[in-house]
């Protein structure tokens, strides 16, 4: 690997496609594989930029199932690759994925949300929820992180690698188009400058020595003759992820465990969410605010917690609902009252919210 | 006494014998296909990837690191591997739908790129793991699962022929050919041409092999040998269609 990307901490103004480009330079990404849909494209186009200036490698396939086909390829080959996709284009990754979630691996997908369900809106939605926590013919073995702000999208795009190599399972990066587009202050640095190890990556297949002779051959399948036999193989998987959740399940609060009435919301939207709980706690309302950073696997134990303490919990998302479900299961039986918030497709602003809570509280 | 059985060497016993059916052709492609490694010593650089159909019961076939993908998805897998460590040789194997249908896109751009790997697709002019269904290789008024009264040409069109599609749509560099199982020692050469070609960095190589299906076809031994040679051979041409370097491509000649 040539000399490290960035050298120091260096306060930058950058678009959030930029941020991730970067995000997964800083990550010592090897490879990207990926095809053009908008609002994710310029990840690609900062990517190109970069690589050559730093020994990374990039391929443009003919369609999504290919960049997710190849990414599954180049992991195997034991490299930090990833790809980008949004809309259509996550459809069209379920496949590739569901071969990742089945042989365990370490792929890293950052996901650009539009608006759904089909081509409709390129800008900007939280409605690949339920598709990129849940997609796929599987079970959801898979880990995803929404993030928020600028900042997060470079430091989770890091984490990201690390994650899916630790514990190989898939994990997404999980934004929408307002981060990829617009502009936002963040900080970029060396993961090692602030103690974060990369996960060391190992090939799958290509090992030193002839299969058969000097080690074992490595043979790679997802695919079972008996039912008992993908019964087994499951039940290790879960194992393995249920053993995982409680290391990376990730969640950030303001008064959620004493707050009567508790707004819950992720990504983008949780910056309003946020804005408008510290507004009416500052004017003295008993509110607080919840937000699950990992949309798969949730922070179960702790939205338990707030959901046994809270009369009313309001949800608050782009989309109809698909937040709300996995909410709805991983706190089934709690005391308090669901009430929701649903734009599905368009932006919601702090104003919005807090006027929303005002009715409830 | 023991017997010396005729098995290449990067041929995994404990999974012998195969799990092809009685009479499939693709042991035979397997069998062209390992002897070719053998030959060129590269065991320790081949990854083989296999499709999903029949020729996913290959997947522990080979001492050889070895991955099952999707139906259709062995080419960019191969590729994806190949980009991320070129020292790796990619060999993607595949019946016909997963080549020529569900992954022809995949088939098409790889060899528009003249993705340096290696593609071998089966063809046995119908879908043998899913119980026989209409293939794009179906022959006209071949009787099919989906094509009950033969193939009718005139709704469904006509059978794809892969090398040849291949071969046009490749850069000089590329390799393409066709061989069958009726012929091993062509096959052979013809795949051991189509890796040489790959180690020597020149791009895409591509063999399709005709093959044999008694099960589906519902055969005998003599039915089937009948269909592969006189049916198959005749709309199907044998031969190498590209080769890098050569001034006149052999075209249609029968190798």
């Amino acid at each position: 690997m040539a000399e490290k990307v960035i050298q120091e901490e260096k306060r930058v103004f950058m678009t959030g496609n930029e941020v991730v480009a970067w995000g997964a330079l800083a990550a010592n990404a090897e490879i990207m594989y990926g095809y053009p849909i908008t609002p994710q494209n310029e990840i690609m186009h900062y990517w190109t930029r970069l690589a050559p200036k730093n020994e990374r490698e990039f391929l443009q396939t003919e369609d999504e199932l290919s960049a997710g086909f190849t990414t599954n390829g180049g992991v195997m080959a034991g490299r930090r690759a990833f790809t980008a996709t949004a809309g259509p284009g996550n459809t069209l990754m379920q496949e590739p994925i569901s071969m990742a979630e089945a042989m365990r691996l370490p792929t890293v997908t950052i996901v650009q949300q539009r608006g759904g369900p089909s081509t409709a809106t390129v800008i900007y939605s939280q409605q690949e929820v339920t598709l990129t926590t849940l997609g796929g013919n599987g079970e959801g073995l898979r880990v995803v992180y929404s993030t928020a702000t600028h900042q997060e999208l470079f430091d989770y795009t890091i984490k990201a690698f690390n994650t899916a190599w630790k514990y190989r399972f898939p994990t997404f990066v999980l934004a929408d188009g307002y981060q990829a587009k617009m502009r936002e202050s963040l900080v970029m640095y060396d993961p090692a400058s602030k103690g974060i190890e990369m996960f060391p990556t190992e090939p799958f297949v290509g090992k030193e020595g002839t299969p058969g002779v000097d080690r074992e051959p490595g043979h790679f399948r997802n695919t079972y003759n008996v039912e008992e036999e993908l019964y087994d193989v499951l039940q290790e998987h879960f194992a393995d992820y249920n053993k995982m959740t409680p290391e990376v399940a990730e969640y950030k609060e303001i008064g959620s465990k004493e707050s009567k009435v508790v707004v819950i919301a992720h990504g983008v939207v949780a910056r309003g969410a946020k804005a408008a709980v510290e507004d009416l706690r500052a004017e003295g309302f008993n509110v607080g605010f919840f937000r699950p950073v990992t949309l798969r696997p949730l922070a179960v134990p702790e939205l338990r917690e707030v959901a046994n303490n809270a009369d009313k919990i309001l949800v608050v998302e782009s989309a109809n609902g698909q937040m709300d479900r996995l909410l709805k299961e991983a706190i089934y039986g709690c005391s308090a009252e669901m009430l929701s918030l649903f734009k599905p497709g368009v932006g919601i602003t702090a104003e919005e919210i807090e006027a929303r809570v005002r009715e409830i509280v | 006494m023991s017997v010396q059985l005729a098995m290449p060497n990067c041929w995994r016993m404990e999974s012998k014998p195969h799990k092809f059916c009685p009479g499939c052709g693709h042991g035979i492609v397997l069998k062209a296909l390992g002897q070719a490694i053998d030959e060129l010593g590269i065991q320790d650089r081949a990854v083989f990837g296999c499709d999903i159909g029949c020729s996913l019961l290959a997947w522990d076939f080979f001492n050889i690191d070895t991955i099952q993908t999707h139906h259709g998805r062995t080419n960019p897998v191969i590729t994806g591997i190949k980009r991320a460590n070129p020292n790796v040789i990619g060999v993607a194997y595949m019946g016909d739908g997963g080549g020529y249908a569900i992954g022809s896109q995949h088939l098409v751009n790889a060899a528009a790129r003249n993705e340096n790997i290696t593609a071998i697709v089966v063809n046995n002019t119908q879908y043998g793991m899913t119980g026989g269904q209409m293939a794009p290789t179906t022959l006209p008024g071949q009787k099919t699962e989906t094509s009950p009264y033969g193939r009718d040409v005139a709704k469904t069109g006509n059978p794809t022929l892969g090398p040849e599609m291949v071969s046009a749509i490749t850069p000089d560099g590329a390799y393409v050919a066709r061989g069958t199982v009726s012929n091993v020692k062509q096959l052979t050469k013809f795949i051991k041409n189509a890796l040489e070609n790959q180690m020597n960095g020149n791009g895409f190589s591509f063999v399709e092999a005709l093959s044999t299906c008694p099960t589906n076809w519902r055969t005998n031994a003599t039915d089937t040998w009948k269909f592969l040679e006189k049916e198959m051979s005749q709309y199907f041409t044998v031969g190498e269609l590209k080769a890098p370097g050569s001034q006149n491509e052999e075209g249609q000649a029968n190798g």
